[in-house]
């Protein structure tokens, strides 16, 4: 800041290292209670939770609805309910603390800018994330902001929102299977075989892909791409190198391994069987 | 969720009266993934939360969900406990979220859930809910790609017996109940909105390869194995105490028996050598005689408990070591190639 007289015009602080991390439970807990909004609530909004790495890498963990209602440039907040939720949401898990809002709809709306002012009394810097469960561009648009204030001298002019980089981290949701996500009505959970079944399929087909290219490749139909090569010679030599014989030993032990606990397991039922009838059935008297 | 075949409420309140039997619990992505954050962050730790829904018909649905936070051996957290789910019920009210008990969800380590506090729960949850689920998560099978998630009930002859508290074999033979009718488990629909539906196509295209296949292909499963043998040989000592404890039962039962026979024939004796002096013959039943006293039958439910445990992780060994099988032969195939 000069020393001088003089006002300077300028932007607050710069957040151009900030990003964002978003999960998908937040995503499906906004949709949830946008499908369960209000009668005539135009959008909803609600608390992010999460935590801040050092490196500005803000991660949106979990998140909560907050009632509210708004009509021609007054929003008004049920402030009681957020701060009950907080406290609940606190005893559970003490390390997920406020890191900003969110919102339904396409963009910054007008009113967005007084509840940010809101969110800014309880975390310094909180992000706001919009949602655009409208479908308005035919897009599901997620989109992060934080906003900068643009002040001159100490006077605050106004707040601009600025757009930060936004990770959706889906690991999770891979984890459980896109295909129960996905669609609307799933009737039964894969199980243990069912689910190598489709993997090892899935992987046939992405073998059967890469000879496809290969072949292609090789013929001239397909410009070679040097990266993909690449890829490819580092998969294969990714495998170890084992003599056959070394090789059929290690499959060998493991295969006895599993037979072993196989049939022990097996074992175990029939006497379990065996147990059952004898403590209920036979008895003396 | 909208039914197709449109009922009047007349016909609904009549259908009311017949109790369907519960056949398929309908969990909402939304639940599914609160629970599994819930599950997996505090894992190992064991953590419970509340389940919300709507019982329709034969369907029970599961909309939503909170966590319970850890619980500390401590009575007087038991009243901050019960506060704090009353005020989480209130605000999702609020945020119209079905706010009505269906059951609660519990994560557990490698299928260690039938426990004697399981059942004391579900009896708790039950006296008030008509109809209630518990949900079963393993954390730590879903580092294997597999969706470790199960419905559980407890069958009805279940419930009555343990209500009467009577675990003696000739009770169980009379209901017919073996280990295996101890708890039901109903299959589990996924659901999800429309609008969740959409989001998920359009955030994320059909990926070739997923974590979850990795998670699949992983050939380490050793160490998950080990862990199960584990468990499974500490439950067959478990096992053999109690079998020991029946053995000890019915041997004193026996000896029990020959001393009363034994008591008899005297009293037989000596009844007849009064007769034969004419004297009023003694009764045949002494209840003050300690022999007749009833040898208390050691309850069943522990055994049953454990049987059931021993069942589940020979599932688990057959399950992975199936997986495991496949994985070695596509290994081999690979490595032909």
């Amino acid at each position: 800041m000069a020393p001088s007289e003089q006002t300077v015009l300028q932007f607050g602080p710069s957040s151009a290292t900030l990003s964002a991390k978003v999960h998908p439970l937040v995503i499906f807990n906004i949709c949830d209670y946008y499908v369960r909004r209000p009668d005539q609530a135009e959008r909803v909004i609600g608390t992010l939770l999460g935590s801040i790495s050092p490196d500005g890498v803000i991660e949106i963990l979990n998140s909560y609805a907050v009632p509210h209602s708004e009509s021609s440039g007054q929003v008004a907040l049920d402030i009681e309910y957020h701060h009950n939720m907080l406290l609940s949401h606190l005893k559970v898990n003490p390390k997920e603390v406020i890191v900003g809002w969110y919102s339904t709809g396409l963009g910054v709306t007008g009113g967005s800018a007084l509840i940010h002012e809101f969110y800014s009394r309880e975390v310094s810097n909180p992000v706001h994330l919009t949602v655009d469960t409208g479908f308005e561009n035919g897009k599901g648009t997620i989109k992060a902001y934080v906003s900068v204030n643009l002040s001159l001298g100490d006077r605050q002019l106004a707040a601009q929102f600025q757009e930060i980089p936004l990770d959706r981290r889906m690991v999770e949701a891979e984890q459980v299977g896109y295909d129960i996500l996905k669609t609307t009505s799933v009737d039964k959970l894969p199980n243990d075989l069912e689910g190598m079944e489709a993997s090892i399929e899935r992987l046939l087909a992405l073998i059967d892909d890469v000879y496809k290219y290969v072949d292609n490749v090789v013929e001239g139909h397909v410009e070679p791409d040097n990266s993909i090569g690449r890829f490819i010679s580092e998969t294969v030599s990714s495998l170890p190198k084992l003599s056959p014989s070394a090789f059929d030993k290690l499959v060998n032990n493991s295969l006895q391994d599993n037979m072993l606990l196989l049939y022990l397991s097996s074992i175990t039922r029939t006497q379990l069987g065996l147990a059952e009838k004898l403590n209920t059935a036979a008895q003396i008297l | 969720m909208a039914n197709p075949t449109a009922r009047s409420f007349l016909q609904v309140a009549a259908t009311e009266e017949v109790a369907s039997p519960l056949r398929v619990v309908q969990i909402e992505g939304l639940a599914i993934l609160k629970i599994i954050k819930h599950c997996k962050e505090f894992s190992p730790a064991l953590v419970t939360g509340q389940l919300l829904g709507l019982d329709v018909g034969s369907v029970l649905e599961v909309t939503n969900c909170f966590p319970f936070p850890i619980r500390e051996e401590d009575e007087e957290n038991e009243a901050e406990g019960a506060n704090y789910q009353l005020d989480m019920m209130k605000c999702l009210r609020e945020v119209n979220v079905d706010n009505n008990t269906v059951g609660w969800y519990q994560s557990t380590l490698l299928g260690s859930f039938q426990t004697v506090e399981l059942i004391e729960t579900f009896m708790n949850y039950q006296e008030n809910i008509r109809r209630c689920v518990c949900i079963i998560y393993d954390p730590s099978r879903s580092s294997q790609g597999v969706l470790a998630l199960k419905a559980l009930k407890l069958s009805d002859s279940f419930m009555d017996l343990y209500r009467t508290n009577n675990f003696t074999g000739e009770k169980l033979r009379e209901k017919n109940l073996s280990w295996v009718d101890i708890f039901e488990e109903i299959p589990i629909k996924v659901s999800n909105s429309a609008l969740i539906s959409a989001f998920m196509t359009d955030l994320e295209g059909d990926a070739p390869v997923t974590q979850c296949d990795y998670d699949r292909l992983q050939l380490s499963t050793n160490p998950f194995m080990e862990r199960n043998m584990d468990f499974l040989i500490e439950c067959m000592d478990d096992l053999s105490m109690e079998q020991q404890k029946f053995q000890f039962y019915y041997r004193s039962l026996s000896r029990q028996q020959a001393q009363q026979q034994a008591w008899l024939q005297k009293r037989r004796a000596e009844n007849a050598s009064r007769k034969a002096a004419g004297e009023e013959p003694l009764p045949e039943e002494d209840p003050s005689n300690p022999v007749f006293k009833p040898v208390p039958e050691p309850s069943r439910l522990d055994s049953f408990l454990i049987t059931n445990q021993i069942a589940n992780y020979c599932n688990q060994i057959n399950g992975v070591a199936g997986q495991n099988f496949s994985k070695l032969y596509l290994m081999k195939a690979l490595h032909e190639n």
